[in-house]
């Protein structure tokens, strides 16, 4: 070994390396050999011998390598140090205690603030392996001169250093926009590297910045212009680049569109392309289409649908479906240009045709159905369950207008046991249709194929369906025909959108393998260890101080106190406005609760019953999770119709809203002797006030009325108050006050204050209360899925206000339990890195929409309570009513 | 970071294995080889493949799949460049790179892929300083090898590694200096059946091949540096003086090395030099298709059009052809369905065609697909862009090197849907 013959050297090294395992106790005689050469006046020898030392993986010997490796992270040469570096990270593999014993982290460290740009990129690579094994400790501390030290080794480095500091960069988060700013300048030069990796890295870093950047920055603008070219250069790339490119362009088209709107031809597809790279390039073309080149996409797709490639065929079939439903104004030119390729009677052109035609329709109901005779011409040469399924629900759709409608789906019929699932079902579903239409003709049909349906079927989903559908159309046909044919909810436009809260996390890792596969790291990196969560930084101007979350709630508590208002001054003429008299106009409270809840009814059911049906179109794709199953059918089959309520996902239930204790509102020595104290409650739709009437004077009190003044939600008396008897002194009465929210509109302040009158024989008594919120959500607050992405996506990011929820021990499960008795529906549940995430969404009886996303950290009392709204002021008041809802 | 790396030929059989840390098992390959069964083609293989414990990236060049094992989350992109760069390794030191020619040179390899990865951590990558680390195999070293018993491996270790500029080696010596640039540019087109163009872009390299004695420092000027607003550069171009001044200042690396790419993208800006007139029609009743191709000059600017090769897929329904080319020669592969036809120069006066008739299959419906035309050509001291260089200087050392620019335009993806 201790030759001076280089490659007799290298060659014993390499032995070394490969046999030192197996034969542990010679190797440590080459340790003295090592620590020689560590001192070597020639540096490439020094590194060469620190390179080979980090590789035998004998602990025994390890420990005698310390201190050669420590002189070598403090050699004078650059060289000698960046090899040093690496060898830490090899060493911490082999013996992690050791390394940290040493203090070779703090050393490694260090050199990030050497002045060799290659030093620092190693130590930057070498820190970043460490930490992956170390999520914990806090290796990679960066601060705005470890920043600085990093950006300025980036120019410098070779083009691996300077991926492995992009990334590293990526993890800071600037403290404001200034900052962000600036790292940004300097990262740009970046994107035009050769190095397709450089690039990528460089793009993670500027997207997760820029989120910080204010839009109307001339800066913001420039950055979005300079970073469309090199996306579209990585495209030119050789196919495997091109693949990993065109997943990180998809996640960076859903978050920022904008980019590349101009660029649609790129992605055009060529016939040679290798089939992944196709697929990925048509997925991109519909995130991109739009009204202003529709046309050229629809021609591209038309040329794809005579390609060789079967499911690239059927994949460019569904896309147009698709441009479709997303641009409205192409609708025409897609459902005509789909004509065409029915036209052509390949099979499997067809069939898919006829599966999009389908969704087409549910968009646009009641526009297309010309076509219906095309389609039902090619009803023989389908033979793929799926198609069947959209044939027969088009045919059970439109059974008015296709006069042989009962023999086509007599023809099913036939070999109904043969069918998939999926087409019995819509079979099902179809008849039933198709008897509410044309009830004389088709008694029979409907009767065979529900004795088909529950009598000789196995599955139980069919089975149920044919049992509910039995029941409702022998108790009652009217009920029968709302349920069954109710109009149904729209579907939404954008299909396969990736949840906003994991395109933020996946934004954080363009350009790895999370990218990739668009799951966070913890979704498959084996034992989760070592990945920690990674969010957008949120918007900081530096100009602005932030309002931070524990402000929020401070003014909560003392607002609860009722005030008092005094009975002079000018609140009296707004009140004297309003006439104390007569009983209070508007619709009486009992039919507006009756309808509220016979719509809820109907369209929860109908969705349920529904689920199945491929109405949940595009559903295949979808990365989100499941929606949080509402009570489903816990009940045996037997009871009919208390099964169809049992799919109202608890809209039926009776145990209604958190009721708050009442409160004194009117204290008898402000009133005369009269002291009110009362309490708002929501029940099975209705809002009412619980007032307790407490006489504490020496008289009878008679000719009770009540008012209130306009407020933010026009809530109103729905009938006049009626206490029957005179009350007389120390006596208490009771009474529930219905309310509606059809009263004059007025914005208070705050919001949920409620200024009401109250009269008697002795006077007139004023006071103010707040009302909680969730009063105020109503029964059908449960948002679609889709629509809820969509929604969320569509509120600016300002209009999201994050509150913290402490002190509350709940479960993610008793928590949606406990919020959907009052109204707020927990769509999706999603469990990210053991935190629990509940999608919730609400609506206001005046309309509006409030979105919530709540984070559940099991084991932590405290909750993140996330609201988009496009009404931010009310955002504050729902937090509240969370609060007031969990903690009772 | 990079675990291991498998080379696997077209036939499934692991020719070439290296770990960089502890030894990976070959079984790793099997989830390889199922997505391989999966894909019909090679090159439909996905380059990312999950397996429980590992992820295989993969490229495939030169009928070689080139398989790393990764273990942890590092950048997919990372990895994919890096065995680019292995590919381009090897072909720069073999000539070509093919199985044959990897087994032949197996130690070359080893000693070749030791020195690029340490601990899975790119080493050295520039070819400049792998050659003086290891030097590429020459016959005449060969012989000499045999006969003295020394290697490849260089006797002195790089200097290159230490400099700021580490892409060149320091004490470079020439007797004759030259300084040799090539553009070329190559049209990614796809041409719709009428003939109008669905979208065309021009990918641009600038290559060079520098021998200058000592530390060169060189710029290069264009005439219209306006086109290149999408640009990539070798590392030794500095940034920021492209950014003000638009100049191309650089010490060159040793030898050969592409010194920017380009990518321009601007519709009018990309001239198509040529047409193809094209007639194929399938009849229902007969078996029989008619054929005929004529192949033309468009916006050449009055250069020559030469290497001309049209390469179509047929549809699978055709079981033959019989074609009579006015020039070249053409063939057509029953088995694969793929027709090609080696036209050769175009002589404006006299278009090469292509025609003659088809035999379909008999009583099959026509094929439902069209065939895509596939064109190759080259044009001669013609850069389509109309990028031109203006000067080249030489700063930082006294002699007089001799200067040479040249330019080409070929046909990358140049597709015509017919």
């Amino acid at each position: 070994m201790q030759t001076d013959n280089l490659e007799l050297k290298k060659l014993v090294y390499l032995y070394l390396m490969n046999y030192a395992k197996s034969q542990p106790d010679m190797a440590i005689m080459a340790v003295n050999t090592f620590v020689k050469d560590c001192e070597d006046p020639n540096p490439l020898i020094r590194a060469l011998a620190v390179r080979t030392m980090g590789c035998i993986r004998v602990d025994k010997i390890t420990e005698y390598l310390c201190e050669p490796l420590r002189k070598c992270l403090k050699d004078e040469d650059p060289y000698v140090r960046k090899t040093a570096a690496v060898c830490v990270a090899k060493l911490h593999d082999i013996n992690a205690q050791l390394v940290e014993d040493q203090g070779f982290l703090d050393t490694l460290k260090d050199l990030i603030s050497d002045s060799n740009p290659m030093v620092v990129a190693n130590a930057v690579a070498a820190l970043s392996e460490i930490a992956e094994s170390h999520p914990s400790s806090n290796l990679l501390d960066l601060n705005p001169q470890s920043i600085n030290k990093l950006l300025t080794a980036l120019n410098e480095c070779t083009e691996w250093g300077q991926i492995f500091i992009l990334d590293c960069l990526a993890n800071y988060t600037p403290k404001d926009d200034r900052e962000a700013q600036s790292i940004c300048e300097r990262v740009t030069p970046r994107l035009s590297h050769a190095n397709s990796a450089v690039v990528l890295s460089a793009v993670k870093v500027l997207m997760k910045f820029m989120e910080m950047l204010s839009k109307d920055l001339d800066y913001y603008g420039t950055l979005l212009k300079k970073l469309a070219p090199p996306l579209v250069t990585l495209l030119s790339a050789e196919p495997e680049l091109q693949y990993v490119a065109l997943r990180n362009i998809n996640l960076i088209v859903q978050k920022r569109p904008e980019i590349l709107k101009h660029e649609m031809k790129v992605f055009f597809v060529k016939y040679n392309d290798p089939i992944y790279v196709k697929l990925e390039k048509l997925d991109i073309m519909i995130r991109l289409a739009s009204q202003a080149n529709i046309a050229q996409v629809l021609a591209e797709l038309k040329e794809y649908a005579t390609e060789v490639d079967v499911d690239f065929v059927r994949k460019a079939v569904r896309a147009i479906g698709r441009c479709a439903i997303k641009v409205e104004q192409s609708a025409e030119r897609c459902v005509s240009t789909l004509l065409d390729l029915i036209q052509t009677k390949v099979n499997y052109v067809v069939q898919e045709a006829i599966v999009v035609i389908k969704d087409i329709f549910r968009k646009y109901p009641n526009k297309y159905e010309s076509v219906i005779a095309t389609l039902c011409e090619n009803l023989d040469s389908l033979d793929e369950p799926e198609a069947r399924a959209a044939m027969i629900w088009i045919v059970g759709e439109y059974a008015e207008r296709i006069d042989n409608a009962d023999e086509l789906l007599e023809s099913f019929l036939e070999g109904f046991h043969d069918e998939s699932t999926q087409v019995q079902l819509q079979l099902l579903t179809a008849i039933v249709k198709l008897f509410l239409k044309k009830p004389t003709e088709t008694q029979e049909l409907v009767q065979q194929v529900l004795s088909l349906a529950t009598q000789d079927s196995d599955n139980p989903d069919l089975r149920d369906r044919g049992y509910i559908y039995w029941r409702l159309l022998s108790t009652d046909p009217v009920a029968a025909k709302e349920v069954v044919l109710a109009e149904k909810p729209l579907i939404s436009e954008e299909t396969d959108l990736i949840e906003p809260t994991l395109l933020d996390e996946l934004i954080c890792y363009i350009g790895t393998l999370a990218s990739v596969y668009h799951k966070p790291p913890s979704a498959f990196v084996e034992g989760g260890r070592g990945v920690v969560h990674k969010s957008l930084p949120p918007r900081t101007a530096s100009n602005e101080s932030t309002e931070s979350p524990e402000t929020a709630p401070a003014g909560a508590p003392t607002a609860e106190q009722p005030d008092v208002i005094p009975t002079q001054g000018d609140l009296l003429g707004d009140l004297l406005n309003l006439d104390l008299g007569p009983p209070v106009s508007g619709p009486p409270l009992t039919t507006s609760s009756v309808q509220m809840g016979a719509v809820d009814l109907l369209g929860g059911g109908l969705d349920s019953l529904m689920g199945d049906e491929p109405e949940g179109i595009g559903d295949t794709n979808f990365g989100a999770p499941p929606p949080a199953a509402p009570a489903r059918l816990g009940a045996p089959i037997g009871s009919g119709l208390s099964d169809l309520f049992d799919l109202t996902s608890g809209v039926g239930t009776l145990s209604g809203s958190y009721v708050p204790p009442k409160a004194v509102w009117l204290p008898a020595m402000k009133a005369k002797g009269l002291e009110i104290s009362g309490t708002f409650m929501r029940q099975v739709g209705s809002i009412s006030m619980d007032l307790q009437l407490t006489n504490k004077a020496l008289q009878v009190m008679t000719d009770f009325a009540i008012q209130f003044n306009r407020n933010s939600f026009g809530l109103a008396p729905a009938a006049p108050l009626q206490v029957h008897a005179p009350l007389s002194p120390n006596q208490t009465v009771e009474i529930s006050l219905p309310l509606n929210t059809v009263g004059s509109v007025m914005k208070m302040d705050p919001l949920n204050n409620l200024q009401v009158a109250v009269k008697n024989n002795i006077d007139i008594f004023y006071f103010s209360t707040l009302y909680p919120l969730h009063i105020l959500f109503v029964e059908d607050g449960k948002m679609d899925r889709q629509m809820f992405l969509a929604t969320w996506k569509d509120i600016p990011n300002e209009n999201e206000a994050q509150f913290q929820i402490r002190d509350c021990s709940l479960n993610a499960e008793a928590v949606s339990t406990k919020l959907q008795n009052s109204n707020i529906f927990t769509i999706a549940k999603r469990n990210v890195e053991g935190q629990d995430m509940l999608y919730q969404s609400l609506k206001l009886t005046n309309g509006i929409w409030v979105l919530a996303e709540l984070r559940i950290q099991p084991g932590s009392p405290s909750f993140t309570l996330s609201l988009k709204c496009r009404a931010p002021e009310v955002s504050q008041h729902v937090y509240q009513a969370y609060e007031t809802i969990l903690k009772n | 970071m990079i675990h291991s790396l498998f080379l696997i030929n077209s036939s499934g059989d692991i020719f070439l294995e290296k770990h960089w840390k502890s030894v990976v098992s070959r079984s790793v390959c099997d989830y390889f080889f199922e997505a391989q069964e999966r894909a019909t083609e090679a090159e439909n293989v996905p380059p990312v493949i999950p397996t429980p414990h590992h992820y295989l990236l993969s490229v495939y060049r030169h009928k070689i799949f080139f398989v790393a094992v990764i273990q942890t989350e590092v950048p997919p992109l990372f990895v994919i460049e890096f065995l680019h760069r292995v590919v381009d390794t090897f072909q720069d030191y073999f000539g070509v790179c093919s199985e044959p020619v990897i087994k032949d040179n197996v130690v070359v390899v080893y000693e070749v892929l030791e020195e690029m990865l340490d601990n899975g951590f790119p080493l050295a990558t520039e070819s400049n300083i792998l050659k003086e680390l290891i030097k590429p195999p020459t016959i005449l070293r060969t012989v000499v090898n045999t006969i003295t018993g020394s290697t490849n491996v260089g006797e002195q270790l790089p200097t290159g590694q230490l400099s700021v500029v580490p892409w060149r080696r320091t004490g470079v010596k020439y007797t004759n200096n030259e300084a040799y640039f090539d553009v070329i540019e190559e049209i990614d087109a796809i041409i719709d059946k009428s003939g109008s163009t669905v979208t065309a872009e021009i990918q641009g390299v600038i290559d060079a091949c520098v021998k200058l004695t000592g530390m060169p420092d060189l710029t290069l000027s264009f005439m219209n540096p306006r086109l290149l607003d999408d640009v990539s550069f070798h590392p030794c171009v500095r940034f920021k003086r492209w950014e003000s001044e638009r100049i191309l200042s650089f010490i060159p690396p040793d030898g050969n090395f592409r010194l920017l790419s380009y990518h321009v993208s601007a519709q009018n800006l990309v001239a198509i030099p040529v047409y193809v007139k094209h007639s194929i029609s399938f009849r229902d009743s007969s078996s029989l298709g008619r054929f005929e191709i004529t192949v033309g000059p468009k916006q050449t600017m009055g250069k020559t059009i030469e290497g001309v090769t049209v390469l179509s897929q047929m549809p699978r329904g055709v079981l033959n052809m019989s074609l009579t080319p006015s020039q070249g020669t053409h063939t057509f592969d029953p088995v694969t369905k793929m027709l090609s036809w080696d036209v050769g120069k175009i002589n404006p006066q006299k278009l090469p065609s292509l025609k003659g008739t088809m035999s379909l299959q008999a009583g099959a419906s026509k094929p439902d697909e069209n065939p895509t035309i596939n064109l190759q050509f080259k044009i001669q001291q013609l850069a389509i862009s109309g990028l031109k260089v203006n000067r080249l200087d030489m700063y930082g050392e006294k002699y007089k090197p001799f200067k040479g620019i040249k330019y080409m335009t070929k046909a990358g993806k140049f597709q015509v849907r017919t």
